[in-house]
Order: C-alpha cells, then sequence, then structure tokens
C-alpha cells in the first residue's frame, strides 16, 4: 500500500477521496432510514439548516420552516421539476425563525416564537408578496418550550400551541425543593392550545380563546379530518428523578411520564401541572411538587390520553394520514415524528423516529410500531443521544407520499411506497 | 506496512501494561487539581449530566455545550455565579440554548470548585482550576436571588 503513495498522486487521491466522501454522504443520508416493505426514501434536501414544520402544496411545493435564519430567511419554498423527488428550484422568504408551518385556503401560515403570520399564495402556489399579513402577535416567548406550533381547519380555525415556560410550575423551575404554584398561574397566558381565526389581522391574547388547558408544551397537532377534531402530542414533564430522588430512580425516571396523545375539544382540560399520566399504572398520578408520592392519583377533572407512549421521545410532528399511496392500514391513522430524548441521562436515549399509530373509527386501534427508524445512524448513537439526524416535522404531498424533516443538520425525507 | 502491524499493537500492550503498574502503585490523591477533578466527576454525574450530557456537549437549542466555550474556559467570576444562581437562555458560537438552569447554591464551595475544575479539565477543555476559597469569596459578594 505504502508504495503507491507519492506527491503527485496525493493530490488527485484527496479529491478522489472528497469526491467518495461527497458520494457516500448523499448515499448514506439517502439509504439511512429503514422502512417497512415496499417503502423508500430520497432526499429532498441535505445539510439545508434548522428546517421544523413543513407543508405542501396541492402541486407539490414545499414550504419549511426554519427555527435559525439561513441567509437571513426563515422560510424556504423547494420544488422538484424533474420529478426526481430533490428539490431543484428552491426560493427563500420570511425573515423570522420559527417552527409552525401550515398551508390553508390559498394562504400559507407561519409562526415566530411570539406572532403567526400568514402569506397569500397565487395559482402556482407562489407566495404573492414577501410581506406577511400579521394574523396573532403578542404570545408569551420566555425561552422554554418557546415554539408556537400551528394547525388550521377548513373552518377557519388557528390553533396555535402556547408552552408553558416551566418544567411543572414550580415557584422556582426546575430547583429541588421548590413546591407547585397552587394554583399555577402559568396556565392563565400559555400551558394550552389557543384558538384564533384564521384570517383576522392583529389578533392577540384578548381577541383569541384558551381552547385546551394543561398541556405543557405541544409540538406536534393535526387536524384530524375523519374525526374533525383537533389532536396533539403533549411533551411531558422532565426531571421525576432530578428533582425527587427518593421517590424515582433514574431507570424509572427516564420512563416517566408518558407522551400523551390526546383528542381535544372547546374546554379539554390535560392536567398539567398538576398530575402526569403513568404509563406503567396506567394511572392519573399527582404531580410531586403538589403533594404526589408517585402512587396518589388525581385529576378526576383531566381527561385521559387517548394513546401513551414511552417517556421523553420529544414527539415535534403528528401527521393524520388521508393519502391513498400507502396500504390501506395507513389510511387515518396518525405518524408521529419523535424527536428523541435528552431527559433520559444517565439511562440510555431514546426515539428518533417516526411512528405509526393505526386509528379505525377515530380511535386509536392496535398498537403503535415503529415506521421510520435510523434517523440515529446506529443504537450507539442512539444511546448517547449524538445521533446524525433528528426527525421533526411531517406533511402528505398531494401523491399521498410524506415528508420528515430532521432540524440538527436539515435533511428532508420523501417517504414513498410502491407495491 | 507489515512491522507497523505488528508494532501498534505491541506498543499498545506495553502501554497498557505501564499503565496498569503505575495505577497499582499510585497512591489515590487526596489533595490537589487532581483530587478536586475527581471529586468533581461525581458532582457532575449528579447535579449537572442529566442536562449538559456525559460528553459535556449538552442538548441543541435547549442546554448549552460545555466544550470550549468562554463561558467556562473564562472568567472564573461569571462561571462560579452562573453556577450560584442559575440561567435562562444563552447563545454559544451563534445557537439559542433555552433550557433553564436552576441556581445550585446549595452546593457547598468545595463541590462547586471541584465540579469546576472537573468541567475546565474535562471533554478536551484545559484550564486553571477552581478553589474552595475563590468560591467562597465570590458568593460572599453573590447578591442573593430571594
Amino acid at each position: 500500500m505504502q508504495t503507491f503513495i507519492n506527491k503527485p498522486k496525493i493530490i488527485s487521491r484527496r479529491s478522489l477521496c472528497l469526491l467518495t466522501g461527497l458520494f457516500i454522504t448523499v448515499l448514506t443520508a439517502n439509504a439511512q432510514l429503514k422502512l417497512p416493505a415496499g417503502f423508500s426514501a430520497v432526499t429532498v434536501v441535505e445539510a439545508f439548516g434548522r428546517t421544523r414544520h413543513i407543508a405542501v402544496a396541492a402541486n407539490g411545493a414545499i414550504f419549511v420552516k426554519l427555527s435559525k435564519l439561513k441567509d437571513g430567511k426563515g422560510i424556504y419554498r423547494l420544488q422538484d421539476t424533474n420529478g426526481d423527488g430533490k428539490a431543484d428550484k428552491v426560493t427563500g422568504f420570511g425573515s423570522f425563525a420559527g417552527t409552525g408551518m401550515a398551508i390553508s385556503n390559498g394562504y400559507l401560515y407561519a409562526s415566530s416564537d411570539e406572532e403567526v403570520f400568514r402569506f397569500k399564495l397565487d395559482g402556482d402556489n407562489n407566495v404573492v408578496s414577501d410581506k406577511p399579513e400579521k394574523i396573532v402577535t403578542g404570545l408569551l416567548s420566555r425561552h422554554e418550550h418557546e415554539a408556537k406550533a400551528i394547525a388550521l381547519n377548513d373552518k377557519g380555525d388557528l390553533f396555535v400551541n402556547i408552552g408553558a415556560y416551566s418544567n411543572a410550575c414550580q415557584l422556582q423551575d426546575r430547583t429541588k425543593g421548590s413546591p407547585g404554584d397552587k394554583p399555577c398561574k402559568i396556565l392563565d397566558s400559555a400551558g394550552g392550545i389557543w384558538l384564533f381565526k384564521a384570517d383576522q389581522p392583529n389578533q392577540t391574547y384578548g381577541t383569541g380563546t384558551r381552547y385546551a388547558t394543561g398541556l405543557r408544551n405541544v409540538v406536534g397537532l393535526d387536524w384530524n379530518k375523519a374525526t374533525n377534531s383537533l389532536f396533539v402530542m403533549q411533551h411531558g414533564r422532565d426531571q421525576l428523578h432530578d428533582l425527587y430522588p427518593d421517590m424515582w430512580d433514574t431507570k424509572q425516571s427516564a420512563e416517566l411520564p408518558a407522551e400523551c396523545m390526546y383528542e381535544l375539544h372547546q374546554g379539554s382540560n390535560c392536567g398539567w401541572p398538576y398530575i402526569f399520566y403513568d404509563q406503567i399504572q396506567h394511572k392519573k398520578i399527582l404531580a410531586p411538587e403538589y403533594g404526589g408520592d408517585g402512587k396518589k392519583t388525581a385529576g378526576e377533572d383531566a381527561q385521559d390520553p387517548v394513546v401513551a407512549f414511552p417517556g421523553h421521545l420529544g414527539p415535534n410532528g403528528l401527521l393524520f394520514y388521508t393519502g391513498s399511496q400507502f396500504p390501506e392500514k395507513y389510511k387515518n391513522g396518525a405518524f408521529i415524528a419523535f424527536h428523541g430524548s435528552w431527559n433520559r441521562a444517565p439511562e440510555p436515549q431514546k426515539g428518533y423516529f417516526v411512528v405509526f399509530q393505526p386509528f379505525k373509527d377515530g380511535k386509536p386501534s392496535g398498537d403503535w410500531e415503529v415506521f421510520a427508524d435510523n434517523f440515529s445512524g446506529g443504537p450507539e448513537k442512539t444511546a448517547s443521544g449524538r445521533v446524525d439526524y433528528r426527525p421533526c416535522g411531517l406533511a402528505q404531498g398531494p401523491d399521498g407520499s410524506i415528508y420528515v424533516t430532521d432540524d440538527t443538520k436539515g435533511t428532508i425525507w420523501k417517504i414513498s411506497y410502491k407495491k | 506496512m507489515k512491522k507497523n502491524a505488528l508494532f501498534l499493537p505491541l506498543a499498545c500492550g506495553l502501554l497498557l501494561l505501564a499503565g496498569v503498574l503505575m495505577s497499582q502503585t499510585k497512591k489515590p490523591a487526596t489533595a490537589g487539581p487532581q483530587a478536586s477533578i475527581t471529586r468533581g466527576k461525581q458532582v457532575y454525574h449528579d447535579q449537572c449530566l442529566a442536562c449538559h450530557m456525559a460528553d459535556g456537549l449538552g442538548v441543541q437549542g435547549m442546554n448549552p455545550p460545555l466544550v470550549k466555550t468562554k463561558f467556562v474556559l473564562g472568567d472564573k467570576v461569571t462561571l462560579v455565579k452562573i453556577v450560584l444562581n442559575g440561567m435562562t437562555g444563552i447563545e454559544v458560537e451563534g445557537d439559542d440554548y433555552h433550557g433553564v438552569m436552576a441556581p445550585h447554591a446549595d452546593l457547598t464551595d468545595q463541590q462547586i470548585a471541584d465540579v469546576l475544575t472537573y468541567v475546565r479539565n474535562s471533554f478536551g477543555n484545559k484550564a486553571k482550576a477552581v478553589t474552595a476559597a475563590e468560591v467562597k469569596a465570590i458568593r460572599a459578594k453573590n447578591a442573593p436571588a430571594h
């Protein structure tokens, strides 16, 4: 081997290595995901930035929201003009960072951490102007749970998550020995889903209504057209062991509490911060900050989750599948993008996958299963949390394919099915 | 090539053997920076690891990394005050972190000195030790949070 190496060749070998490296990167990102038989994935873009939520227009134009500006822009329109799945026409607009992205009734809706905007779309789903109309303004953003995830229905309702700027509404956040605030004042202006009108400018807390309360933070939410109701994925509380080491060991604290799916209606209460859902005991448990000991139940007025997933997986995307491309069992079921955990340390981390929860007649039916796996790049990377990709946003394309974003590097996959 | 292939494992083996012998003869240190680092590792495990992770790299968008940042390697007063008072929201190397860090004023001067000395000399960091006397002086001038 040694004998082949000489000066002039090093250069050509290097460039060859570089080229091969690039080629392998592309190949790996494309081939990274493990999918059920018949499904395949292509990358729409790679290394694009902090790509969060995503929406796809009827003509296939993709809109993605970035949580960090890329070349001064916070929204990108991606189009595949030659049908190979890759974006070959890319345009940026919107000078604000954020998470929320949705298309409704000829408008593109986008959120920063304090406001919701909309851009009118023309017949080709291009934005008519890069100056948006401000729909909601003045929402609380105090660092924690700042993302304002949004969902719309075709009745002109705009649902906005306003996450609690707290872990468990302690008087001093995340501090050992600090009691829970009674009643929790955060719930007056956060810790729930607020309802606004999709077409009225400059709405505030005063003109909106609190649709659902007792939700610590929601990033994945979607309007279910089969039930005509809003479904959300709550990010459950952290640090049971850190704050109450006598009640929960690190293993229990890694699993608890559940990451819950709720079906919401006007006036829904999901119980945060007073209770959490223990998916092992199948009970609503009184939070330790409010006198709980890990066994006492409470929250009789709080609704039960429709599905309870393992703790700390970080559900960041929810999509009800209405397409016809995928096999019949996927119809009207839910895809959930789990961003992956951090609050399982020192136990191994978990998640970094897209899950499918089957539904029948508007109710979860049967066990959830991992649909798209290996975003992490392998079991060791999953365990350490130092992963290749973290799934975040989900959207369905007009052909029935689904799209998944990753917000660490900025890879977007298009997942399709062929018999 | 063949020579190298043989030499490498041999050299590693010798080094390993030397290491084992040394660790057997070496008495555990009870004072000085090395002892502080050893104690600090335990404090880190109990107090910091859950958020800043075993490798000190933190969590994207939430808990900042402790590796090669001015916050860790720079001014000791600022660093000790972060531990005493906690913090919310910080920008490190152009990235925002939104996590909330609780105050850790309940730790002793020695524990704070140990954990900071550990952090300043782990994960590829290299900076001077923090002493309990320094923490005591900073704590005395620190405005109480309540």
